[in-house]
């Protein structure tokens, strides 16, 4: 269970982040839309652990982690795609993988054997990038993909952390039609598996709609709506600021 | 195979130029006392050893890490000083060796840890200048506290009886194995295994994080590395390996003082070093190590050849020079680093 209440944050005089109470339970996914400097990925930032915020709390499995690091976070199982992509661009797609399955066992602080004598990171990181078809390109340097494989080994990357929260921030944006696909059917098993929780930013309606249990707007950085997704498509905040995004 | 595998930690030289020129080192040091038995020749071959190391740990932090420190010369000149004054206090014995060593690696990773709770967490350039401030401030207290460190002077010292030149362990016609043939293999054999103790640990679990460090720090945080404990880690272990490189020194000079330990000079040297043979790789430290050393101490020698053998001609004597080696010298790290900016090693690996 991931809750944030009264959440707030300021840049200077700018308030990006404007109290939003929230709570989000295990098996939901929840889309989070709202137009571009909206608040949403800095919404991401406060919960993962990025940003401190200037007020408010978020709570996460009962317990208060407002002022844990970024890296606490990631170990009790809070997990975050970045919306640019943000990857180890000269290491090799395997070890952009293996290095989050080695974070996961807590392997990181073994500094007497060998990592290749560490089979089974290898082995499983490469079970991950099976997952979004990456395995043939195993050997390339992250930085060297084209832009819709790096954001499937965004996506591996997160899989491979294993969490119980799932931040999806536009996983799809910039993808060709073609490679959509193959990151919505991962969402959607992750759903499916029925214990983990999914918040995932997204503009293409269509899916927010197939996909969502729940829709949150946010707006200036204030939650304006919250509900089902017909319902708060069809609402009239929704109707009158977002028709852009709501009809694509 | 697999036990060179063990060895090297996978680490294989990722060229086939590369590894003959590491074996060529490597048999040139090991045979060293033999091949060359000039006594220039055999400083000049201890020297490479210990800047392998001080090379080496260096780029832990700059080539594998990302961090870039000027304090590197200040825990060379830790385990200097440490052996140095211990030998010279409490007389030439291997426990003098021992306890000063312990003393020296005890502050070394004392100072490490402090400075690096103090700063590594914020901006690098500003870890920068702590440590260049944190080097200049131990160098000027080295000088000043004269009655313990000798001041500008330094201090020369007795080594145990075994590594003096005047002990012979065997004398067999013009063969022989003195005092300062066995310091050598000593400081040989030490450098080759904390050489092979760093190459394990940029090759381990630990070591992949420090890269991934490098590359995007942001990130290694998000995948749940708490990246300041990861680099105070490296920061200690850089630190104690640049302590035993000054202990080796200080043996093998049996002096110990702020120009061959603390100068900044030498600082510029190491980072020359690393960037030459190139950064993220310890095969580049001892590639450029030894360039470096063999240039510092050869090219006047091969630019009076020069000069001499240009007589006559209009102004290459003049170019030539041995009184502009140093010229000549930067001239050869510009042109280096200009057609390998990945340094020799990173080149060479590209090319397979
Ligand atoms: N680190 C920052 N410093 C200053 N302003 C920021 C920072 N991060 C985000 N902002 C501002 O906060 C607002 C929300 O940005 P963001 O959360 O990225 O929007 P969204 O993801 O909804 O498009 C924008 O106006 C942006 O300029
Ligand atoms: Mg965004």
């Amino acid at each position: 269970m991931l809750e944030t209440r009264d959440l707030t944050i300021r840049f200077g005089g700018h308030v990006a982040v404007d109290a939003v109470s929230c709570a989000f339970s295990p098996g939901s996914l929840t889309a989070i839309v709202g137009p571009n400097g909206a608040g949403k990925t800095t919404y991401f930032n406060l919960i993962s652990g990025q940003l401190r915020p200037t007020a408010g709390q978020v709570i996460f499995a009962g317990a208060d982690i407002t002022r844990m690091p970024a890296s606490a976070r990631a170990r009790q199982g809070l997990g975050r795609a970045f919306q640019l992509t943000n990857l180890f661009p000269h290491l090799s797609v395997r070890e952009n993988v293996r290095l989050a399955v080695q974070s996961r066992r807590r392997a990181g602080l073994d500094l007497f054997r060998t990592w290749t004598s560490h089979v089974e990171l290898i082995e499983e990181a490469e079970d991950v990038l099976d997952q979004v078809a990456l395995r043939e390109r195993r050997h390339v340097a992250a930085g060297l993909l084209p832009h819709g494989d790096q954001r499937k080994l965004e996506v591996a990357i997160l899989l491979a952390l294993r969490p119980t929260i799932f931040m999806f921030d536009e996983p799809t944006a910039g993808m060709s039609v073609d490679e959509v696909p193959v990151i919505l059917d991962l969402i959607h098993e992750i759903k499916a598996r029925g214990d983990t929780t999914v918040l995932l930013v997204e503009h293409k309606m269509d899916v927010v709609r197939s996909l969502a249990d729940r829709i949150i707007v946010l707006h200036n950085g204030k939650l304006v709506a919250d509900g089902e997704p017909a319902g708060v498509i069809a609402s009239p905040v929704v109707q009158e600021a977002y028709l852009g995004i709501a009809n694509v | 195979m697999t036990m060179l595998r063990v060895v090297l930690s996978g680490d294989f030289p990722q060229s086939r130029i590369l590894s003959a020129a590491l074996l060529v080192i490597f048999i040139a040091l090991a045979a060293a006392p033999f091949l060359f038995p000039g006594t220039q020749s055999l400083n000049v071959a201890a020297k490479i050893c210990y800047f392998v190391v001080l090379a080496a740990s260096y780029d832990l932090l700059l080539g594998y890490t990302g961090i870039v420190s000027f304090a590197h010369t200040m825990f060379f000149g830790i385990g200097g000083y440490g052996a140095g004054l211990a030998l010279y206090t409490w007389g030439p014995t291997w426990t003098s060796v021992l306890i000063g060593t312990l003393l020296g690696l005890g502050l070394a990773i004392v100072l490490a840890l402090i400075i690096g709770l103090f700063s590594l967490r914020v901006r690098a350039i500003f870890f920068a200048m702590i440590t260049l401030a944190v080097a200049s401030a131990f160098a000027i207290l080295a000088s000043q506290l004269s009655w313990l460190t000798g001041g500008e002077d330094g201090r020369t010292f007795r080594v145990p009886e075994v590594l003096r030149p005047g002990y012979s362990l065997l004398e067999a016609g013009a063969f022989s194995i003195n005092g300062r043939i066995i310091t050598y293999y000593l400081i040989f054999l030490a450098a080759l295994v904390l050489f092979l103790g760093m190459l394990r640990v940029v090759n381990s679990p630990f070591g992949r994080v420090l890269q991934g460090i490098r590359e995007n720090e942001f990130r290694a945080e998000a995948l749940g590395y708490r990246t300041i404990v990861y680099r105070s880690i490296v920061n200690c272990l850089s630190a104690a390996m640049a302590t035993l490189a000054g202990v080796l020194a200080a043996l093998w000079l049996r002096y110990t003082g702020p120009a061959v330990t603390l100068s900044f000079d030498i600082m510029l040297d190491i980072l020359l070093m690393v960037v030459i043979g190139g950064m993220g790789t310890l095969y580049g430290a001892v590639i450029g190590a030894t360039i470096f050393i063999l240039a510092e101490n050869y090219l006047q020698a091969l630019m009076g050849a020069l000069s001499k053998s240009a007589a006559g001609l209009p102004v290459l004597p003049q170019l030539f020079d041995p009184d502009r080696w140093l010229l000549w010298l930067g001239v050869l790290f510009v042109l280096s680093v200009y057609f390998f900016p990945a340094g020799i090693v990173g080149k060479l690996a590209a090319r397979k």
